[in-house]
């Protein structure tokens, strides 16, 4: 668009045209108060606290609803402007309580600023201020009614943004009241973005409220640990008798790839860290009894048994499972760890969805893969099966307010009718099952129709839907874990078919994509590298295994069969993900390393307790291959990053960490420092060393020796080190440095999750249990209209 | 059902129907009803608004815009369609002409939509008609009917080829919703919330449409000027100021009662002659002249010629006609907290000026006309007036501020006579009692 | 929830008088008051589901509208106003009036369920003042003695 020039506070400023005044003035560093103006949002003009003074218009204008024009003159500080603001302030101290002091938002509220700014502190009233009482709306949400300075931000952030309309304005005048959709509580999705939003503090969070002020908190931005969208989160972490504890999340500085969007996981369900169930001490199987044991004599076992086994039958006797939750870094770590010291392939994890399928069929593409901001800016979205308001909720609020904001054209397709058909300009019901036959169709494969067409759908409708996704260029092509195996194909040969075209695969967890880019695969190194190929891996271990090793289920027969003597198991849960018999295991040695004593850590020999995702450092890859920095924000004491054991293995093995771990460029490790290096908390100047490749990785647990290695040796990875360790998003592709493999379908099962969901993990979060618990204690609910 | 009163300085155009049965359509027609429109349907809709303009008729509803010239701004080509929408909100206090209008005159409310609507090339029209108004809103939609049956409204209307629609739409209470984009938003079925402008309705209106609002009355004077020219309605009113007004006396007079009078007639002596003077013999202390909204007159500025450029040269506004007087008895602190307890109950609540505003000026008036006010208080209700004074959404803020601004300057001493625990001057004895601070 | 074949042609015939199916709500909500006396969440729910709208859209607007009422009230609601022009001329001494021979207060309603006191503000009558309105009819010029006359009337329907 064409620029405008206008002059504010005598200082030239340049803005496309259409910019509103108060934009304009940011970008040239002149702040304009305000309190209803959101950016992304509706336009209020409500709370008039950014009235200035535009020549030639006799009144102020409010410089949130003005569009810029060529040649206007703004004053933005002029006697008459601070007069009028002030008095703002003034009149909303009138009925707002100064209770400041135990207010949650007392250091971190607008009103309080402006208060501070205007020199509105003598206060003019002598009448009683008009009081309601405070309200709890859900198990996560409060709201103290006398606080609210109506600045409609949660409606509209409710409505706009998430596309849930759970509040409203109740009353008119002074009596105006923000009111939730279901008399005095809220039916909605319990994202807390309205608790963010809210300039002051009338709604809080049921997770934070009381617990510090905003000053005793340290601020710690990272990646959150729940599903696979990868949304930064900004955690407030206190000291406490245990550690450090989280009290918060949120994304108030907007800096990640989810801007200020967070869903109720990845605002309040860090709270399982803090669980009572939390192991803090290893635990060894002593006369049938898991017993509290010592750090040394755990890993002595594990070493002793694993070194029995690999010496008198081989490592082929010891299966490996791995974690779609840990770091990439440790999950790179576990399969060299199971390729390099047991010399085995027997490496698996839970699959989500078809990543190596997808990875084989963009060979000699793969830069087409969308990144998160990609979604968010597409002029045109297909999305086939999945249901991201439930199971990714980033990427729904990428699409919906893509749509919303940019017109982009969505089209769904689904066998479900999702909620993001509201947003659709098309949306096809299809028959379950079809979705294979759908992407051949899409594809170019004309037989494929007849399973797709249907009473509602004629094949003309298909034909014209497909001519019209052919012409959208710059496409994004979205697909759940509906399409797998050999129709991955089907979908990679539409999008490239399609000038401009990008594609996304949905997994489920926080790190699944990390877990198969890194290898966790029987039968696939990392970057999808088939074991029987020869090639860099090859090279540089010189001991890796090129027969394909067992799969999960294969490990199970295995271990019935008492060949597999030992199964170690890192994050993970798979007798209950994959209801496996737990007798299977009986006499098999199994170790397993968890946060807490799940359905398989049971069934263990030596349990390891682990530090979760907030408590360390490393890096994940999301489900569309954005790689992001993991930061410690959080500790429990007596508990160890998955990093650190799986080198204490390896060293209890007698095996030489240096051949695992390349760190230390010539220096020697302190094997008995178990903290520090791995903290991520560098200062500028480490990061700056680190960035250029210099910092010296002093121990053998620090994560970054190996996020080298990652980068010098997966295809995709070699991104910005200055960037992910800046704490922003980097895109990496989908390579494969062969053609890759087909797995069986049926390896892969779906999360199953929903928005108050996660896994195993969710078990132990008390906010999503008590939302959970509360949604049944209601009526069932009925689904609003969109507006 | 309301009275009708009539006096000879009385021009009648307006009003020239009232008694006359004309809600009957064919009494109507009798009466040169839907002349105007076959009129009309004749001209270039650029010479109908030319004719508007000329004619020097400005809104009735009360910040006086020049009608012809509103009409002209409304888009030739629209992708979306156009409309015309008649303000029969009627609610600002002293103000109940656009009623005598829709009881007795229907039909001329109709033929003004219509001609609106031929002049700006829409196809539809609604008359939004107060909640209150029930009986009124029925005689209005017995009018369409008739209307409809004869083949002057719908398609073809009068075998001219055109087609234009007329609808009626009720209210529910509020005077907010008077507000020419808060009236789109409660048309829409909306909370009564004004628009951002820009865009301003005749632009983006009703369901995005270009939207021409006017009030009833002034839809109502179309018809005549398209029979009697612009010249002869020009001249009825001094320069600028076309035609006649129905001006709505009220308050302690001998005759109140709805008057049309040309534009420009002297106050005063609307008060004294046309009205009967003041009930009782008694002295005149002020007048509210245009609805509640305008600041007040003392009894030395009535001399004042009422069109809408003399009114604001007299520091006030013509508004929407309604002429309310106040004589010595009345106690002007409490005058003022009637006014604010209005504009209290009527703001939408969507701002901060207007909602806080009109709440902390209902308050602390309260406890002071009760005898619990302080010294700082006078200063305060001025300030906080000012405070709301040109800074709100919408012009409800100013309405509630001007008048107050005006009684605290004009009329300081009978604050300082409530100062201190004194009960008020005015008050039969034995009334008041200090009251609490109100919350 | 069944209304009167009334209000269902009346229904009927308003939707087809706008583009958008919303835009009846405020005159539908003030027809189906009329009909059950208040809104009811029934009525709210019914709304609400045939404008495609949620309860909670629906009861925003409501709470707007002064005439709207979630809440039952009298056979005949008595609305005195005391807006500025009925003040002067007893408008505020019509209501005490009221408020003592009917014994209720501002928004009460009598024990048998008859009357309903509410003051209001400016309802149009101003050069008649001073006014009140008993449900939709207008009583003007008014005075304590013809009030009583009024109330008399009403009670004996
Ligand atoms: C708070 C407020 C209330 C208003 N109420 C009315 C009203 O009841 N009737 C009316 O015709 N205009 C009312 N107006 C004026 C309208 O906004 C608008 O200017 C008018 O309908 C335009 O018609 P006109 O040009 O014919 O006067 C009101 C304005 C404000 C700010
Ligand atoms: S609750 Fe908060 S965000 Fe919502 S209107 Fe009130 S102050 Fe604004
Ligand atoms: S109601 Fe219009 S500014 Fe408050």
């Amino acid at each position: 668009m064409a620029d405008v020039n206008i002059t504010v506070d005598g200082k030239k400023v340049t803005a496309p045209a259409g910019t509103l005044l108060i934009e304009a003035c940011k970008s040239a560093g002149i702040e304009v108060p305000s309190f209803c103006y959101y950016p992304n949002l509706s336009l209020q003009g409500a709370c008039r606290m950014c009235l200035v003074k535009v020549e030639k218009m006799p009144k102020l204008q409010t410089a949130c609803t003005t569009v810029i024009g060529e040649g206007m003159i703004v004053s933005t500080d002029t006697p008459e402007i601070h007069q009028a603001r002030k008095g703002m302030v003034e009149l909303l101290l009138g009925n707002h309580p100064l209770d400041c002091p135990v207010c949650d938002a007392g250091g971190e509220c607008e009103l309080q600023d402006m208060t501070f700014s205007y020199g509105a502190a003598e206060s003019k009233y002598i009448d009683a201020k008009n009081h309601k009482e405070e309200q709890q709306w859900s198990p996560v949400v409060f709201f103290d009614r006398p606080r609210c300075i109506l600045c409609y931000r949660c409606v509209r952030v409710c409505g706009e943004g998430m596309d849930v309309w759970a509040l409203g304005v109740q009353n008119r005048g002074v009596s105006s009241i923000i009111a939730p959709n279901q008399d005095d509580h809220l039916d909605c999705e319990e994202c807390g973005m309205c608790i963010d939003i809210c300039p002051v503090g009338a709604l809080t969070s049921g997770a934070y409220r009381y617990k510090t002020r905003p000053w005793e908190m340290k601020h710690v931005g990272t990646t959150c640990t729940h599903c696979a969208d990868g949304c930064k989160t900004t955690l407030g972490v206190r000291r406490s008798d245990t550690g450090m504890e989280i009290v918060r999340g949120d994304n108030r500085d907007k800096s990640g790839i989810n801007g200020d969007f967070l869903c109720i996981k990845g605002r309040y369900a860090f709270d399982f860290a803090h669980h009572e169930d939390r192991l803090t001490q290893p635990l060894i199987r002593k006369d049938g009894r898991l017993t509290p044991a010592t750090w040394e004599e755990a890993f002595e076992l594990i070493g002793k048994r694993f070194r029995e086994i690999c010496d008198q039958v081989g490592g082929h006797a010891i299966g490996v499972f791995g974690s779609n939750r840990t770091t990439n870094e440790e999950n790179y770590l576990l399969q060299k760890f199971a390729r390099v010291v047991l010399e085995t392939n027997n490496i698996d994890h839970h699959r989500t969805a078809d990543f190596p399928a997808l990875a084989a069929a963009l060979t000699g593409k793969p830069e087409i893969t969308a990144s998160m901001r990609d979604v968010f800016n597409a002029p045109a979205i297909l999305l086939i099966g999945n249901d991201p308001t439930e199971q990714h909720p980033l990427l729904a609020w990428q699409i919906r307010n893509n749509v919303r904001l940019h017109r982009a054209r969505l089209y769904v397709i689904n066998s479900q009718p999702i909620k993001l058909r509201r947003q659709a300009a098309s949306f096809i019901q299809i028959p379950e099952g079809s979705e294979g036959k759908l992407a051949a169709f899409l594809a170019g494969e004309d037989a494929a129709i007849d399973a797709i067409t249907t009473e509602e759908v004629s094949r003309a409708a298909w034909i014209t839907l497909r001519d019209k996704l052919r012409g959208e260029p710059n496409l994004v092509v979205v697909f759940g874990a509906e399409i797998r195996g050999a129709d991955i194909a089907s979908v990679a040969k539409l999008t490239a078919s399609i000038q401009g075209a990008k594609v996304v695969c949905l997994g489920d967890y926080a790190n699944s994509r990390g877990a198969a880019d890194m290898g966790l695969y029987p039968d696939l190194l990392p970057g999808y590298h088939r074991v029987a190929d020869t090639g860099k891996f090859h090279e540089e271990w010189a001991t890796v295994p090129r027969a394909p090793g067992l799969t999960l289920p294969e490990m199970v027969e295995g271990a019935k069969a008492g060949s597999l003597k030992a199964l170690y198991v890192v994050g993970a849960n798979p007798v209950e993900q994959f209801t496996i018999d737990p007798f299977s295991f009986s006499n098999s040695f199994v170790v397993v390393q968890d946060m807490f004593l799940t359905e398989t850590a049971v069934i263990a020999d030596v349990v390891l307790p682990a530090a979760n995702a907030y408590e360390k450092s490393g890096t994940f890859t999301n489900t569309c291959g954005d790689l992001q920095l993991v930061k410690k924000a959080g500790e429990v004491t007596g508990t160890k990053s998955d990093f650190e054991m799986i080198v204490r293995i390896a060293g209890a093995m007698g095996f030489d960490v240096r051949r695992l771990v390349p760190f230390g460029r010539g220096v020697g490790t302190d094997m008995g420092q178990s903290r520090g290096a791995q903290s991520g908390e560098a200062d500028r100047h480490a990061v700056w060393l680190e960035a250029n490749g210099l910092e010296p990785k002093m121990s053998s647990f620090d994560p970054m020796a190996i996020l080298d290695e990652i980068q010098r040796l997966v295809p995709g990875y070699d991104v910005s080190r200055m960037n992910i360790l800046a704490g922003n998003d980097q895109h990496t592709t989908l390579s494969s440095s062969g053609p890759g493999a087909l797995h069986d379908s049926k390896l892969i099962m779906p999360a199953q999750d929903n928005l108050f969901s996660s896994g195993t993990l969710g078990r132990y979060s008390r906010t999503l249990n008590s939302v959970i618990e509360n949604r049944h204690k209601q009526p069932a609910e009925t689904e609003v209209a969109a507006d | 059902m309301a009275d009708l009163v009539s006096h000879p300085d009385e021009v009648k155009v307006v009003s020239k129907r009232f008694g006359k049965s004309a809600t009957n359509i064919d009494r109507y027609l009798e009466l040169d009803g839907y002349k105007a429109v076959q009129k009309a349907l004749g001209m270039q809709p650029d010479a109908i608004v030319n004719l508007v303009k000329d004619s020097g008729l400005r809104g009735r509803g009360g910040a006086g815009f020049n009608t012809g010239m509103k009409w002209s701004f409304v888009p030739k080509q629209s992708p979306k369609p156009k409309y015309i929408l008649c303000n029969g909100d009627e609610s600002e206090p002293g103000t109940c002409k656009d009623r005598l209008i829709f009881e007795h005159d229907p039909h001329s409310v109709i033929e003004g939509v219509v001609i609106a609507g031929i002049a700006t090339g829409s196809h539809a029209g609604y008359i939004y008609i107060r909640g209150e108004y029930r009986y009124l809103l029925e005689i209005m939609q017995k009018a369409i009917k008739d209307a409809y049956a004869r083949g002057f409204l719908g398609k073809n209307i009068f075998g001219s080829g055109y087609d234009f629609e007329v609808y009626w739409h009720g209210g529910a209470g509020a005077y907010e919703v008077g507000e020419e984009s808060a009236l789109m938003e409660s048309l829409e079925g909306k909370r009564g919330i004004p628009r951002i402008r820009p865009p301003f309705p005749a632009v983006v209106g009703l369901w995005g449409g270009p939207t021409v609002i006017n009030n009833a009355e002034t839809l109502a004077s179309v018809p005549h000027i398209l029979l009697g020219g612009a010249e002869w309605f020009a001249k009825l009113g001094p320069p600028k100021n076309g035609g006649t007004r129905l001006f709505c006396l009220s308050g302690h007079l001998n005759r109140p009662g709805v008057y049309e009078l040309p534009m420009g007639y002297n106050l005063k002596k609307m008060i004294y002659e046309v009205g009967g003077g003041i009930s009782g013999g008694r002295k005149l202390k002020a007048v509210v002249p245009g609805g509640s909204s305008c600041p007040v007159l003392t009894a030395d500025e009535i001399d004042v010629s009422m069109d809408f450029d003399s009114m604001m040269k007299a520091g006030t506004m013509l508004g929407s006609g309604g002429v309310v007087v106040v004589d010595e008895t009345t106690c002007m602190v409490n005058f003022a907290l009637r006014i604010m307890k209005f504009y209290q109950h009527e703001s939408c609540g969507w701002c901060i000026p207007c909602r806080e505003g009109t709440d902390w000026l209902k308050k602390t008036l309260t406890r002071f006309h009760h005898g619990g006010g302080v010294k700082k208080d006078i200063d305060n209700i001025q300030y906080l007036s000012e405070n709301m004074l040109g800074r709100t959404f919408c012009p409800l803020g100013d309405a509630a501020a001007m008048p107050t601004i005006s009684i605290v300057k004009k009329f300081r001493k009978e604050f300082e006579d409530h100062l201190e625990g004194k009960p008020c001057p005015f008050e039969k004895a034995g009334v008041t009692e200090p009251a609490a601070v109100l919350a | 929830m069944k209304f009167s074949d009334q209000f269902e042609a009346r229904f009927s015939d308003m939707l087809t008088h706008y583009p958008t199916k919303r835009s009846v709500l405020v005159p539908t909500l003030l027809y189906a008051q009329d009909e059950v006396g208040y809104l009811s969440p029934d009525v709210i729910h019914e709304i609400a589901q045939r404008l495609d709208l949620t309860e909670l859209e629906v009861s925003n607007v409501i709470s707007y509208y002064s005439m709207l009422t979630t809440k039952p009230r009298g056979k005949f609601n008595v609305q005195v106003c005391t807006n500025i022009a009925c003040m002067l001329r007893g408008g505020e001494e019509l209501l005490d009036h009221c408020k003592t021979k009917l014994g209720i207060g501002h928004k009460g309603t009598t024990p048998d369920g008859t009357f309903s006191l509410e003051e209001v503000e400016c309802i149009g009558a101003c050069s008649w003042a001073p006014a009140a309105q008993v449900n939709y009819d207008f009583h003007e010029n008014l005075t304590v003695e013809k009030m009583d006359k009024v109330l008399d009337e009403y009670r004996k329907n």
